[in-house]
């Protein structure tokens, strides 16, 4: 009886077991398989340059301007290439920085100091910091690769009306300053809506809104306005898109050493 | 060559620095009323930017506050498709102590045009070379303007023809540099002058050209995976003057600026791995005397994020070597430097950077600053500065600035 007994409880918990594995393959799957297809319909854009406003805003609302123009090159295969350039404040006005972004293997940045005419190589271990002091961090910027993540899917969810995926982003780069995040991305259209961050203690630090989303090339979902909302600082900001210009005919030549001490 | 100086005719001598003191001056003034009247009348084609900048210098050996006013305006226009560029910066400066240091200079005013792979620059320039924090050793375009600061770090504006290529194996770039610019010190009532000042007024030249000897330079840089790398060739009128001493038409001791020919070769290395900068300068110069090299390494290591929150915290450590014989031309022949940025990432924009460095052949050889700054409101940024310097050897450069101690205190506005 013993015997059968242990036995009966070992199939249970190999049953179980199994089916967990199974669970969370499926999971794992289904979110892997929304990931791929929202990168899959992002694909070919070619190059694409915009204006950003951003607006930071501190616990009591006195709010801080900046502004800069960013110019994009999708890399096939690999991380794009982007080169921005800071207008305001003016005491930064001119710094421009050049960024080729890999999936796994870290970035490669250089600054460009205008008062000095200096080129500085920058680590790109400052993932998780402040992108020009507000709530958007580095690696929230980035360009969306595949392998970035492991991906769950949670659910299916209404956002404002809109039908949506729930799924789990956990970050496989090094030096991020989350431990997952969960986006809400549109079930039709595949463009993300709402992201909430979740710092490294596993606590919900930030959410992230897309709006005014608008289609470009027949094909291309951009939102027009990124807010960032910060949960455990009160802080919040609002980063606007303007002037998106696709196919300009940028070419890698556009994202050197020299275009980068020529940007202005 | 105090000999010579004598039979220097001492009349043409003194209606000389007469001419250069009232053209230092005067072009000041001068360039100010131009950046006025220019900003006012241009078109709006024209991007403009710049800064006015008040500071307040405080001299612990004599208890002296020195006030003074810059203004550094910029216009940049460049053709609809972008292929033609126009640069332009002027820089100006009244101070109420040192009249070296009321100056005016064209920093930039270069044209440049763009087409595929190549650029074509002409007009004056300024342009950048290296990868270390605590010395410059492979930066040699551009003169040091060291009148606006001690640390070396404002420079010049270099009139040059300036050709670059961008091709799958680097950046070329060619310069022909068709005139010199002579080194601008601080005066005598300065404390950063030192107790025998460099004259401003006559400087001596090995080549016959005089400033217009014509010097060519050669640059070369690619970046491979974690590797950035620079190599550079130049052959010219040094930009580092040898010092004559001699007596003035007033029977006081000066040092008369000495300029000769060289040769440099140069390379730099980064390697930038994680967290880790790993840097190397180093030179190998022949000139006028003797051949000499000099090597800078060192490292910076940042540790970013700390406690998960927004702040950074870098640490720098360089050690500079140079084995030129005649040890007083070089204050850094064997010294160790070590820094510390503080950068708290806050929308104000402050840093915080302290360094240090110690000669290690000269114990009682100290430098010590501080650099903070942090931006008020939108358009204003103010800026705290130290710098503390000891030295007890007399064959350390260090020596002639030993008294010059600041402190100074600066606002700038930007628009």
């Amino acid at each position: 009886m013993n015997i059968f007994y242990k036995a009966c409880a070992l199939i249970l918990f190999l049953n179980l077991s199994v089916a967990d594995v199974f669970a969370n393959k499926t999971a794992e799957q289904k979110g892997l398989e929304i990931a791929i297809e929202m990168e899959k319909r992002d694909r070919g854009w070619g190059d694409v340059s915009s204006s950003i406003s951003m607006y930071l805003k501190n616990r009591k609302g006195a709010v801080s301007e900046r502004s800069l123009e960013i110019k994009t090159l999708e890399i096939e295969g690999d991380g794009d290439k982007s080169l921005s350039v800071f207008h305001e404040p003016r005491d930064v006005k001119g710094t421009a920085f050049l960024s080729f972004s890999h999936a796994l293997k870290p970035d490669q940045q250089w600054l460009f100091l205008p008062a000095l005419k200096r080129v500085k190589r920058i680590s790109s271990s400052n993932k998780s910091g402040p992108f020009l002091g507000s709530e958007i961090a580095f690696e929230d910027m980035a360009s969306f690769e595949i392998e970035k993540f492991k991906y769950e899917f949670l659910r299916e969810e209404e956002l404002d009306g809109e039908p949506c995926y729930v799924v789990k982003f956990y970050p496989q780069y090094k030096h991020s300053g989350y431990t997952h995040q969960e986006a809400w991305i549109h079930k039709n259209e595949y463009r993300p809506e709402k992201t909430d961050f979740y710092d490294r203690k596993g606590d919900l630090l930030k959410t992230l809104r897309f709006s005014g989303y608008q289609k470009y090339l027949d094909k291309f979902w951009r939102a027009d306005s990124f807010e960032v909302v910060n949960h455990q600082t009160g802080k919040s900001t609002q980063l606007l898109w303007k002037n998106y210009v696709f196919n300009s005919g940028l070419s890698e030549k556009d994202f050197t050493q020299n275009a980068l001490k020529r940007a202005r | 060559m105090q000999a010579s100086n004598r039979f220097y005719p001492s009349f043409i001598f003194t209606l000389r620095c007469l001419f250069k003191l009232f053209l230092s001056r005067w072009s000041a003034y001068l360039t100010l009323a131009i950046i006025w009247l220019f900003s006012s009348s241009l078109h709006a084609d024209w991007d403009q930017q710049g800064n006015f900048t008040f500071e307040n210098r405080y001299f612990t050996s004599d208890d002296t506050y020195v006030p003074s006013f810059a203004s550094e305006p910029q216009w940049y226009w460049s053709s609809k498709a972008g292929s033609t560029e126009l640069a332009m910066r002027l820089f100006a400066r009244y101070d109420d102590n040192d009249d070296e240091r009321t100056h005016a200079d064209i920093r930039e005013f270069l044209i440049t045009r763009t087409s595929g792979n190549w650029e074509f620059s002409a007009g004056v320039g300024k342009v950048f070379w290296g990868v270390t924090e605590s010395n410059h050793l492979i930066d040699i375009i551009n003169q040091t303007d060291l009148v606006e600061s001690a640390d070396g770090e404002q420079k010049l504006g270099q009139p040059m023809l300036k050709i670059t290529t961008a091709q799958s194996w680097g950046n070329l770039d060619f310069f022909v540099l068709p005139y010199f610019r002579e080194r601008l010190f601080p005066g005598q009532e300065n404390p950063l002058a030192g107790p025998i000042a460099f004259t401003n007024d006559d400087s001596r030249f090995e080549s016959g050209a005089e400033e217009k000897h014509v010097d060519v330079a050669l640059y070369y840089n690619q970046f491979i995976s974690y590797f950035d790398i620079g190599l550079s060739y130049f052959e010219g009128t040094n930009r580092e003057p040898k010092a004559i001493p001699t007596v003035d038409v007033n029977g006081e001791a000066i040092l008369l600026p000495f300029y000769d020919q060289i040769s440099q070769t140069g390379i730099s290395v980064q390697a930038t791995i994680e967290a880790w900068l790993l840097k190397l300068e180093s030179i190998y110069r022949e000139d006028s005397l003797e051949a000499f090299s000099a090597v800078t390494v060192g490292f910076e290591y940042t540790f970013y994020a700390i406690n998960d929150g927004p702040t950074d915290l870098g640490f720098l450590v360089e050690y500079n070597y140079d084995n030129r014989a005649r040890a007083t031309e070089s204050s850094l022949q064997n010294d160790v430097f070590i820094g510390a940025r503080f950068t708290p990432n806050d929308v104000q924009n402050t840093e915080l950077l302290l360094g240090y460095a110690h000669d290690l052949d000269y114990d009682g050889s100290h430098l010590a600053f501080i650099e903070a700054s942090r931006r008020l409101g939108d358009r204003f940024k103010v800026i705290v500065d130290a710098r503390l310097f000891e030295s007890k050897a007399i064959e350390d450069p260090l020596t002639f600035i030993e008294n010059a101690d600041y402190f100074s205190l600066t606002l700038e506005y930007y628009y």
